[in-house]
């Protein structure tokens, strides 16, 4: 096996596009090198992008934030300017494994990784956040919905790696949630998961939603029928039960040790109404 | 368990342990203990916490080897062949075993010819896991490749994992030879019932005739395993002079060594067996598994062979405790008075016969005095591993649905639930439902100490219940070897033989420092080799601390014996003349009034003119082992949503004898108590249709992490134990009894539903919460 530690995304990328056999990005580590340990990947060359120091930042624009690769979770959870913009994704990402982890693993990672039960997956699809994307042909930007496309595959093509999450500006009443449902406290998986993210006008009434749910399907899914339910309303009581009978309807899981079919899609309309309560609160809504 | 047999009974001496005849022991009425009931640091304290602690793992030898074990990956089947051919040309490769390199020695020994079969299968593999072939090889990438060479040719059985779809006609047989015993008269049928045992006293059909009111229910609870951090792991080295030596990670290394040393046709004197530091073990290794392989690939290819489990293997391939179906039934008078008590239990064994159902047929009615009462266990054959000890082993699943029939009983008589079972709770003299009869006990005591509890009356919020339930556990007592040895310095010695699975270093060695009337200090307590000492049995049923104790007063006895002839030589006066008190040897008698006493110390000195060392030996079958008993008390928030739950508040009260160190009794306490919430809540083996386990890592294998957890209370009662010197009982096991009853009895309390299937993980309580709703 091969491992480098490029100092630039050309560098990286020009080591991934040529490489023969299997090729990985090492980000945090902490699902790669747990793979690799287990005996699951077995692979030929691993390109370490965490000396590249553009994506170490987090860079505040005024289009919003742009998250660079390589930061780890519990750097996101130090920086105010994104808690206080994203705080439903900052709380997703603080809720991957332990401190330990936190202190290594990365949004990207998560993503990539494409777990249906990624923690900070469904905050990112609520947020509408984009990747940019490089590879052998250039850049390209892509939602976020579109990388996962099944258990453990992502949509990059050969040579192409994720140099950085784009958050869009909040503006107005905004805010955001992420709730998960394990059976423990902590260092555990989700069984089912909701971020929401939402807009309201100056009375109140939302005017912007998105919902994804996590652990329900092969992969994260973004609502849409959910976030139509609550658009519109105050989030009454009529809007939260229309909203978690979209979220159960969006449910396709599997029985697993994890949970069963009947559990998951009960508990997604749980976890929907009680994120977007939240989320509706710190967008300022009474 | 005792030390030749796993299916001898932990509890053997029965009629010991509640014997009347009390043995008046003076020392028994002092209550001017000096160093028994402090808490100073354990021994092996600061070198665990800085991790210079060995471990099993830990162990290396010049030349060692890594080997690998190949595992069936299917829940039946007949292993038509095995081809290892490949895999031994493999450059690298040392040796390769087979069930063929471990031939048969067991002399017709059931168990043993179980074990050996369980840890090299011999023509059939009955489990996911199941050992099939090891290798030994220079390193693991290519102990890793051999596994991959070696082709086994499978013939795939049809399997049986649940334990009710096992006892259903028509199950795929596991052993299709087994005839159930316990049953007259024997059937000529097989089946997967390895033996029916029965339990109790009085009439009960005419005794549910006096009942007002009957309450009869059925539950389930899931397998669980010990969950130890510490995997299975040794060092194995036979040499070509047929002697060999083993360091490993072990609750009893004179157990391992004499089925080792069965198992591979050795003198037991000739394999010497080194126990390592223990990452806990809770029962789970009380039972040899990769031990035999190891020294059977060190004695192939003549080199060291480390093997260390993969914590896959420990799940799929080690001893978790039985998944169970238990029917129970009790009736009572309105005045609270139980008439008749009635229990099926059907406990999972794994592929081999066990006494697993009979433990929970023998503990399930334990803290009650009953006129009318019968327990019928089955155990149960069933595609999964064999089936080891787990803390207080079956007493948690009998009591979780005899507490719960309890708290039922006592809500529909309309009586407080700890009143209902402080005026049914057995008492001195009690006939208890297993067989013998009571001496001083102390279940009473802990239920009226519950009702005192502040516990009990502080306020519950919104979805909250608070429960509680009682447990009782047997105790062991056992064969025990200690030495003591007094240094020149007059520093003392202790080996003992008992592995220190809980701090039982420092309570063995406050009691031998008591005895001794020296410092705690000053008597430094290890665990020897098997070469060192006589047989110990292992520790399990709560005996380390008990036995060994006991074993290391009477040592002191011994030594004390020793001191006072080398004082009464250095005095030149007749030894009934000295007495020892507070660590020195006293002259008696006005005669000797100006001979100044003489300290440990300087009769250690004077040793060599004296005679050669000072020692003291002991030897003992420690009888006596007090029963235990406690109640426990839980606070449980539910989410009506969701069906998470939270223990909230958890408080153990438990009779200890005498608390050694209390810090260490404790610990016994909560840790039990965290072991059995999790049962209660999240823990299970959950198998495919396929037989094969589908969460084999402690990622789904869900045990409570710290902060699952309140911090757990304790209050320790001091009911003193006739049997021992200093009234000790063991404590380790009982903790684990209560508490799913205890957080079943919260649940229902909460929401008004009775659950009945553990572990009550969030989609089995949401469950059991709509079910309510539609009712
Ligand atoms: C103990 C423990 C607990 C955990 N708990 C959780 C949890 O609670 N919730 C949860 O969601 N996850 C959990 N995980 C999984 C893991 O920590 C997360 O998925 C984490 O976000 C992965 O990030 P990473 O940077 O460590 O990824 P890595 O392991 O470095 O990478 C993951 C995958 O993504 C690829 N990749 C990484 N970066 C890029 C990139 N820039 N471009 C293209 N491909 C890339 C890698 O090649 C690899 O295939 C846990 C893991 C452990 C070990």
């Amino acid at each position: 096996m091969q491992y480098e530690a490029p100092e630039t995304t050309k560098a990286a990328v020009g080591l991934l596009a040529k490489a023969k056999g299997s090729a990985y990005v090492l980000a945090g580590g902490s699902d790669l090198l747990v793979r690799m340990k287990g005996g699951f990947v077995e692979p030929d060359l691993v390109v370490d992008i965490k000396r590249i120091k553009p994506m170490r930042e987090i860079r505040k624009t005024a289009s919003g934030f742009t998250i660079g690769a390589a930061v780890s979770c519990a750097e996101m959870n130090e920086n105010k300017a994104l808690i206080k913009a994203w705080p439903g994704v900052v709380e997703a990402a603080g809720l991957i494994g332990s401190k330990q982890v936190q202190s290594r693993c990365t949004v990207v990672g998560n993503l990539c990784n494409s777990s249906p039960a990624a923690d900070s997956v469904p905050a990112l699809f609520a947020a509408g956040a984009r990747a940019v994307i490089q590879g052998p042909r250039g850049k390209r930007k892509v939602a976020v919905e579109d990388i996962p496309v099944g258990p453990g595959k992502n949509a990059l093509k050969k040579g192409e790696l994720i140099e950085a999450i784009e958050l869009p500006a909040r503006k107005g009443k905004s805010g955001d949630a992420y709730l998960r449902f394990i059976p423990r406290s902590e260092m555990d998986i989700a069984v089912v998961s909701a971020g929401v993210s939402l807009t309201l006008d100056a009375k109140g009434v939302i005017k912007d939603a998105r919902v994804a749910l996590g652990a329900v399907a092969p992969t994260v899914v973004l609502v849409k029928a959910a976030a139509k339910a609550i658009v519109g309303t105050k989030l009454d009581g009529t809007a939260l039960e229309k909203l978690g009978e979209a979220a159960s309807a969006a449910c396709s899981p599997i029985d697993d040790k994890r949970g069963t079919v009947e559990f998951r899609t009960k508990v997604a309309a749980v976890l929907a109404r009680r994120a977007a309560e939240i989320a509706y609160k710190r967008a300022g809504g009474k | 368990m005792a030390s030749e047999s796993t299916m001898a009974h932990p509890f053997e001496d029965a009629p010991n342990h509640v014997t009347p005849t009390v043995i008046h022991d003076p020392v028994l009425a002092r209550t001017d203990f000096k160093s028994v009931g402090t808490r100073p640091l354990r021994p092996d304290g600061l070198d665990k916490v800085t991790g210079r602690a060995r471990y099993g793992a830990d162990f290396s030898m010049p030349g060692q080897l890594v080997g690998l074990v190949l595992r069936s990956p299917h829940a039946h089947a007949r292993i038509r062949k095995i081809d290892t051919s490949k895999a031994e040309k493999l450059p690298g490769v040392k040796a390769i075993v087979t069930a063929a390199d471990l031939p048969d020695h067991t002399g017709g020994d059931q168990s043993m010819y179980d074990i050996l079969e369980n840890c090299m299968a011999r023509g059939v593999a009955k489990y996911d896991g199941h050992a099939v072939a090891a290798v030994a090889a220079v390193d693991a990438p290519t102990a890793r490749k051999a596994l991959k060479l070696i082709k086994v040719d499978y013939e795939v059985l049809p399997h049986v994992t649940d334990v009710d779809e096992a006892v259903k006609p028509g199950a795929p047989l596991v052993n299709p030879r087994l005839l159930t015993e316990g049953v007259e008269p024997r059937p000529t049928k097989p089946s997967n019932i390895a033996k029916r045992t029965e339990f109790g006293h009085g009439d009960v059909d005419a005794g549910f005739k006096q009942a007002d009111v009957i309450v009869t229910r059925s539950f389930r609870t899931e397998q669980t395993h010990q969950g130890y951090i510490e995997p299975h792991a040794c060092v194995a080295s036979v040499s070509p002079d047929g002697t060999g030596e083993l360091w490993v990670c072990t609750q009893g290394h004179f157990v391992y060594r004499n089925h080792c040393a069965m198992l591979l046709g050795m003198d037991v004197s000739r394999l010497r067996v080194t126990s390592s530091e223990i990452g806990g073990g809770f029962g789970g290794k009380t039972h040899v598994w990769a031990e035999p392989v190891a020294l059977a690939l060190s004695r192939k290819a003549n080199r060291p062979v480390k093997i260390t489990m993969t914590r896959d293997e420990v799940f799929r391939a080690s001893g978790p405790t039985s998944a169970t179906s238990i029917d129970v039934r009790i009736g009572a008078r309105k005045d609270g008075t139980i008439v008749a008590a009635d229990a099926t239990l059907r406990f999972s064994c794994g592929p081999y016969y066990g006494m697993w159902a009979e433990l929970g047929s023998m503990t399930a009615f334990a803290c009650y005095d009953l006129k009318n009462v019968r327990t019928v266990g089955y155990e149960v054959l069933v595609n999964r591993p064999k089936t080891a000890a787990y803390r207080a082993p079956s007493a948690p699943m009998a009591a979780f649905a005899v507490e719960s029939v309890m708290d039922e009983l006592a809500h529909k008589i309309g009586m407080n639930e700890v009143d209902f079972r402080i005026k049914n709770a057995a008492r001195q003299g009690t006939k208890a439902s297993y067989g013998p009869v009571y001496g001083p006990i102390g279940i009473g005591a802990t239920l009226e100490a519950a009702k005192k509890h502040p516990h009990m009356s502080a306020p519950l919020g919104k979805n909250q219940g608070r429960g509680m339930a009682c447990g009782f556990w047997f105790n062991f007592g056992g064969q025990t070897c200690t030495d003591i040895n007094v240094g020149p310095d007059g520093s003392v010695t202790l080996t003992v033989g008992t592995v220190d699975v809980g701090g039982s270093r420092a309570s063995i060695a406050l009691c031998v420092a008591e005895e001794l009337g020296v410092s705690y200090e000053q008597v430094k307590c290890i665990v020897a080799d098997t070469g060192s000492l006589g047989h110990n049995d292992m520790t399990d049923g709560s005996r380390g601390t008990f036995s060994s104790s006991m074993a290391g007063i009477f040592a002191a006895r011994n030594a004390i014996t020793v001191l006072r002839e080398r004082a009464a030589r250095m005095w030149e006066i007749p030894v009934d003349d000295v007495k020892w008190e507070d660590g020195h040897a006293k002259a008696v008698g006005e005669k000797y009034g100006n001979l100044a006493p003489l300290s440990l110390k300087e009769i250690a000195a004077a040793a060599v003119n004296t005679g050669g060392p000072i020692a003291g030996h002991s030897e003992i079958v420690a009888d006596g082992a007090g029963v235990s008993f406690a109640t426990h008390i839980a606070d449980v928030e539910v989410d009506p949503e969701t069906g998470r739950s939270k223990i909230l508040r958890y408080t153990v009260i438990q009779d200890a004898g005498k608390a050694v160190h209390p810090a260490y009794v404790e610990g016994q306490y909560q840790g039990g108590a965290a072991q059995g919430i999790g049962w209660a809540l999240n823990e299970e083996y959950i198998y495919g249709k396929d037989g094969r386990l589908q969460n084999a890592g402690f990622l789904d294998y869900r045990i409570p992490v710290c902060s699952d957890l309140p911090m757990i209370d304790t209050q320790i009662l001091e009911i003193p134990n006739p049997n021992h010197p200093y009234g000790v009982r063991g404590v380790g096991e009982t903790s684990i009894v209560p508490p799913l009853a205890a957080i079943a009895n919260a649940m229902s309390n909460a929401f008004g539903v009775r659950m009945t299937h553990v572990p009550m993980s969030p989609p089995r309580v949401l469950k059991a919460l709509e079910a309510a709703k539609k009712a």
